[in-house]
């Protein structure tokens, strides 16, 4: 890939990770910049977390439309949420700590995902992608029906709580759920690129990868467990953004010169904290806060792709 | 005769939910030769290749590839030993032809390119006349020209033995007799072949050994003037098939039977 590409990538991004930061920067600087610049890491790390996971996903499912989502975690999240609820009440929820809270549900939904891949897994020698992602989709509808009849059980008030946090939030995390969050997101962005020769491999399919040597069920596991972590630290920090992680991986194998997982990893990442730091600066700072930054990313977003489909850009 | 070179199968079968695919098969395929494997469609012809290659799961019996196990054997090792070509050639990935044809170097270099690697992609593009298409995306091409490009993967693997399953699919008459000139330089400078092949005169001229199945066995393997006999193609086929011989080779007529039949009408 030309380096005038990443080169304008990378000052594009510096742009607004500055606009971010110093843009109307007034009154106690030291303590605004010190805000803005939590915000920006969990934005940066979620934005890298759902574009790197949505690239590895669609790497093992051979398919550009399917997203970590359709494995059902964003209806998991929605019921661990209305559960939690359910149980604890408003004020209970409300005031629940951060840090436990983030670790409870990274670990609910790890523990189904490592379930699910290794029940699925365990005896098709990792061909069965086709039904893992069936009982995905089955899981999502199981966890979607037990959340609204939980919803419905609630009081309204407590229904509108269910509401708020069934969209993403991206002013939502505290800096305990941050360190959380990176301290499972960054290894698994770390191992992603390390094993991106072996997802070329991967991604051939299982056939040509077993005839080349490669270890192909172990592959998909670790594949799809790393989807696990990152699908469940960004989830679990600020929701469900399903629709980002489409988008951006689209716009990777769109814009990328071939299939090489180390540049589609690192595009994917990039291309999402652009458009994510650079959409909540405009929702912030130009809007004053008049829109959902989720549903602006999903409006634009779906145009966008849709333009790259039709030109042929993504197959 | 048990050759270094030699795949030796002993004792091995598949069943898929309790219906037999291949009955319990001995075989010795010989080293430094092609050998086609013939026969109709069901015949289990897929399923053995597959077995051999490993891309079906560990099977009942053992398949020793120049006197490695196959079940035993790390995948990285017996990349080296023997390169797999299936029927599907469809990919997700979006790659062009020169990046496929440099994955048959990975179980060389994990990856890591040297001179070597980039001589063999350079020597495979040559070979099966892809340099014109080697910055062009595999979804941009006839299905004959992925087929090559496919097919000069497997070679850049440059492994003692190749497995071909149906790879004359999509290609014309002038590039499926290139590829079988190829694999007879290949046999001449000592690798060996295995090639699924449904057309049988692509058998009777360039193979040295044929073997013939039929529902899942073995029914039938040797020289091709000795399995490529009328009785013998047309039990096996069960439809009307006359051979001739030219050149000191079979030349099967299996398109007689239409042609009798027209003779009939008139």
């Amino acid at each position: 890939m030309r380096t005038s590409f990443w080169g304008a990538l990378g000052a594009l991004l510096a742009t607004v990770i500055a606009l971010w930061l110093f843009q109307g920067l007034t009154g106690n600087t030291g303590f605004v910049l010190s805000l803005r610049a939590k915000k920006l890491a969990a934005l940066m790390l979620v934005a890298a977390s759902v574009g790197m996971a949505t690239v590895l996903f669609q790497s093992v499912a051979q398919n550009r439309i399917l997203t970590p989502s359709i494995m059902g975690f964003d209806a998991l999240y929605l019921l661990v949420q209305s559960l939690a609820l359910a149980t604890l009440g408003i004020t209970g929820f409300v005031t629940l700590p951060a840090g436990p809270k983030f670790l409870i549900e990274t670990a609910v939904m790890a523990a189904l995902a490592v379930a699910l891949f290794g029940t699925l897994l365990g005896r098709g020698g990792g061909r069965d992608i086709g039904r893992t992602i069936l009982s995905g989709v089955i899981l999502g509808i199981l966890f979607r029906a037990g959340a609204t009849l939980v919803a419905r059980l609630l009081d309204p008030n407590a229904n509108a709580v269910v509401q708020s946090v069934s969209f993403a939030n991206f002013s939502r995390p505290s800096a305990e759920a941050l360190g959380w969050a990176a301290l499972v997101a960054l290894p698994a962005m770390a191992a992603a690129l390390w094993l991106g020769p072996r997802l070329d491999v991967m991604a051939l399919g299982r056939d040509r990868a077993v005839s080349l040597g490669l270890r192909y069920r172990a592959m998909v596991l670790a594949a799809l467990f790393l989807v696990a972590l990152l699908t469940v630290a960004a989830t679990a920090l600020v929701g469900p953004v399903a629709f980002l992680g489409l988008i951006v991986a689209g716009l990777a194998h769109g814009l990328a010169p071939g299939a090489r997982h180390r540049t589609l990893l690192t595009l994917a990442a990039l291309l999402a904290a652009l458009m994510l730091v650079g959409g909540q600066w405009a929702f912030e700072r130009l809007f004053g806060l008049k829109a959902t930054l989720s549903v602006v990313i999903e409006f634009a977003g779906g145009l966008l792709f849709l333009t790259l489909l039709m030109r042929g850009k993504i197959r | 005769m048990k050759t270094r070179s030699a795949i030796e199968i002993t004792g091995l079968s598949h069943a898929v939910q309790r219906t037999e695919i291949l009955a319990p098969t001995t075989l010795t395929l010989p080293g430094g030769k092609i050998t086609a494997l013939i026969g109709p469609n069901g015949a289990g012809k897929s399923t053995l290749s597959r077995l051999i290659a490993r891309i079906e799961p560990p099977p009942e019996g053992t398949v020793l590839v120049n006197g490695l196990d196959v079940a035993q054997t790390p995948g990285a090792r017996l990349a080296r030993e023997l390169a797999f070509m299936g029927q599907h050639t469809g990919l997700a990935s979006r790659l062009r032809v020169r990046e496929l044809v440099a994955f048959g170097r990975w179980p060389h270099c994990a990856g890591r390119p040297g001179p070597a690697d980039s001589a063999a992609i350079a020597r495979a593009l040559h070979d099966f006349e892809l340099e014109p298409l080697a910055g062009r995306f595999l979804d941009t091409l006839s299905g004959g020209q992925a087929q090559r490009a496919h097919l000069a993967m497997a070679a850049a693997q440059q492994t003692p033995w190749l497995i071909l399953d149906e790879p004359l699919n999509n290609l014309d008459l002038a590039h499926a007799r290139a590829l079988m000139a190829h694999l007879a330089r290949l046999r001449e400078a000592g690798g060996s072949v295995l090639i699924v092949l449904h057309d049988l005169n692509f058998a009777a001229g360039w193979a040295d050994h044929v073997v013939a199945m039929k529902a899942g066995a073995v029914v039938a393997e040797g020289p091709p003037a000795e399995v490529l006999t009328a009785p013998g193609l047309s039990a096996l086929y069960e439809t009307e098939i006359a051979v001739t011989e030219h050149c000191g080779r079979p030349l099967v007529l299996h398109h007689l039977g239409g042609v009798a039949e027209r003779r009939q009408e008139a």
